[in-house]
């Protein structure tokens, strides 16, 4: 246990040492990617929690977003941002004046997101399978056509714009704070993630995805523990969401569609369904190859300009690994000291045992 | 309001319940074979309606030419996505299966968008079918006729087909019990290729209907249809064929009656479904006509 909390500070003192350096070193765009790769690496982790551990296929995720994202900027702007962006329909007069700053504004959306994750979750979590993965989906799309249609609290489909992002990070003043926040999140979300799955709470869930019927003879109480898991998933899908408008500066309802879910169900499925550090190296990785295939938009070697041939890539990139490689990069195990020495004694092994 | 616009709404109704029938029985057929739900189906809508469009408008061939080469096409193209993206899955977990549908499902809408860029194009509907005739007072589109007439003609051939053939008594072996029906001799790859054909044609026929009743295409115009149809087939009884009818009139016809009586709710149309489906799976897990499967321990 003491090994383990020593690995755990240093792992984080890595990360923080690395931001160090990467935001002081990055261009503005690049530090966007960095932002962004953080922000799904708290959309996959939290979905992680209901998919890969608990077994339940939800595709809510995309609507809990957006919950997390409308609460965070409807409280942040303040009334004359307001009064710009509601020029078709005056927003409704008891949300005009608020005004909150960043960090009560970031854990507001995230609770919002978690009682939107409790309303929907008590009654559809007594289905299964395909069934669960429809009705959840299903209430992500009702969530964005409410929004669609609120005119006066959402603005509907014009969106809100000019989103103000945080100064300043813990009282203080500095160049980057979006960034710290952003990765104090992810550390926060990981470690509690982490915690989670290791408790025996997490083993009742993971009890729950291994057989359902053995873990209820065994004294789970499923129903109360999958209830749980969607509050506690949807809690950082929604705080996700605030950061990632704070990122966007600007948000409308398209952004919520069924095709965020997916994408974020992607990272998972990459990264190993029931695998912390699996969705976080995916998340990482996935965000900044997204960017960097953005070449393939923008036509190479010859080839002319090809709008959308990136995410043609992308998606057979998926079916590819879900064809041949199901378990993902880390199946439902985790990244350890032991499996990378392991790694490094295998790859040193095998010529010797060739030679024989 | 008048009776005029009463019956006008609900020949309309009827008109986008069949095809949501038409699309759904393929929802309902697949489930029933290999209790997936196939999330690619929607994206046959797509890809017939863009073939047909090609077809008539590059090589300006007859409208049933061109409507005859979309559905073989796309038949083809449904019978390659089970090949290639389920059936090298059948042993895996359900789950990996689905996301594998939804993974062609988004590879298909992407391939749409390189191929045919986002940009919405308008349907050219034949004559034949954009014909208004006024029957007292009353304002009806000759499509709005031949929708509801071919969903019928279609359906009465399948239940032909499976109840009648032997290929259709395959079908229901299959359906019934998968391993059991491998013993028996049953080429249980060819009926399950054969069950996905039938299913792209049909929503290949709904397809070309769906853009002439809604004329404009673009990559991601089977989303939201397929689920819809989705919807209508649990509605129904998910793996009963008569059940996907049913759901998909009584989807049709709600979804306009409840735009039609309150206008002002029309934006939540899409949600109508959604919510639907939320009650019906809460209330009757199993659907109107669904019967009710015992769970093996």
């Amino acid at each position: 246990m003491k090994r383990k909390i020593i690995t755990s500070l240093i792992i984080i003192g890595i990360v923080i040492a690395i931001l160090m350096l990467l935001q002081n070193t990055l261009d503005n765009f690049k530090l966007r990617i960095l932002n962004l790769a953080g922000i799904y690496v708290i959309f996959a982790v939290s979905m992680n929690l209901i998919n890969g551990f608990t077994g339940q296929l939800a595709l809510g995720h995309a609507g809990f977003i957006a919950v997390g994202a409308y609460t965070y900027t409807l409280l942040v702007m303040d009334s004359d941002l307001k009064s710009m962006n509601f020029f078709l329909e005056p927003i409704v007069p008891f949300l005009s004046s608020v005004h909150w700053p960043f960090l009560p504004a970031v854990i507001m959306g995230g609770l919002l997101a978690g009682l939107a994750g409790l309303l929907i979750g008590a009654p559809v979590l007594r289905l299964r399978g395909d069934y669960l993965a429809i009705a959840t989906l299903g209430f992500g799309e009702i969530i964005r056509t409410v929004f669609t249609n609120t005119q006066s609290i959402t603005n509907g489909s014009l969106g809100l714009k000019a989103i103000p992002m945080p100064k300043s990070f813990l009282f203080i003043e500095m160049k980057n704070a979006f960034t710290w926040w952003v990765w104090t999140a992810v550390i926060i979300t990981v470690i509690f993630h982490f915690l989670l799955v290791s408790s025996s709470y997490g083993r009742a869930l993971k009890a729950i995805r291994e057989d359902e019927k053995a873990a209820e003879a065994m004294g789970v109480n499923i129903f109360k523990h999958k209830v749980w898991a969607m509050v506690i998933s949807s809690f950082f899908a929604g705080i996700g969401g605030a950061l990632l408008a704070s990122l966007m500066t600007t948000i409308d309802p398209l952004m919520f569609r069924f095709t965020l879910t997916f994408n974020i169900l992607l990272i998972v499925v990459l990264g190993g369904m029931g695998s912390i550090s699996g969705s976080v190296i995916s998340a990482v990785v996935v965000t900044i190859l997204m960017e960097w295939l953005r070449f393939l938009d923008q036509g190479f070697m010859g080839l002319p300009e090809i709008p959308g041939l990136r995410m043609v890539v992308f998606s057979t990139l998926l079916l590819l690994v879900v064809l041949f490689y199901p378990r993902g990069l880390m199946g439902n195990e985790e990244l350890s000291w032991n499996k990378i020495t392991k790694m490094f004694q295998r790859f040193h092994m095998q010529p010797r045992e060739v030679r024989k | 309001m008048t009776l005029q616009e009463f019956l006008q709404n609900f020949a309309n109704g009827i008109s986008l319940g069949s095809l949501y029938a038409l699309i759904a029985i393929g929802y309902t057929m697949v489930y029933g074979i290999l209790r997936l739900i196939n999330f690619a189906h929607g994206e046959m809508i797509m890809v017939a309606a863009y073939i047909a469009f090609y077809t008539v408008f590059i090589f300006s061939m007859p409208w049933y030419i061109s409507f005859f080469i979309a559905i073989i096409i796309t038949t083809i193209v449904g019978i390659l996505v089970e090949r290639l993206a389920y059936k090298p899955l059948r042993s895996s977990p359900r789950v990996t299966i689905l996301i594998s549908a939804i993974g062609v499902s988004f590879f298909l809408q992407n391939l749409g968008i390189v191929l045919f860029t986002g940009r919405p194009k308008a349907f050219q509907v034949p004559t034949l079918f954009s014909q208004v005739y006024t029957i007292k007072g009353v304002n009806i589109v000759s499509l709005t006729f031949f929708i509801p007439t071919i969903t019928v003609v279609l359906l009465i051939l399948l239940v032909y087909v499976i109840n009648n053939t032997k290929i259709g008594m395959a079908m229901r072996a299959v359906a019934k019990d998968y391993d059991t029906s491998s013993l028996m001799g049953i080429d249980v790859n060819k009926i399950i290729s054969v069950t996905f054909g039938i299913g792209s044609a049909l929503a290949a026929i709904g397809g070309i209907m769906w853009s002439m009743k809604f004329p404009q295409l673009t990559p991601t115009m089977g989303l939201m249809p397929g689920l819809k149809c989705f919807i209508a087939a649990v509605l129904g009884g998910i793996g009963n064929i008569t059940g996907a009818v049913v759901g998909g009139f009584i989807l049709g016809l709600t979804e306009i009656l409840l735009v039609a009586f309150l206008p002002d709710l029309s934006g939540y149309r899409d949600a109508f479904a959604f919510i639907l489906l939320i009650l019906i799976l809460l209330v009757k897990p199993t659907g109107i006509l669904g019967e009710k499967i015992a769970e093996k321990v």
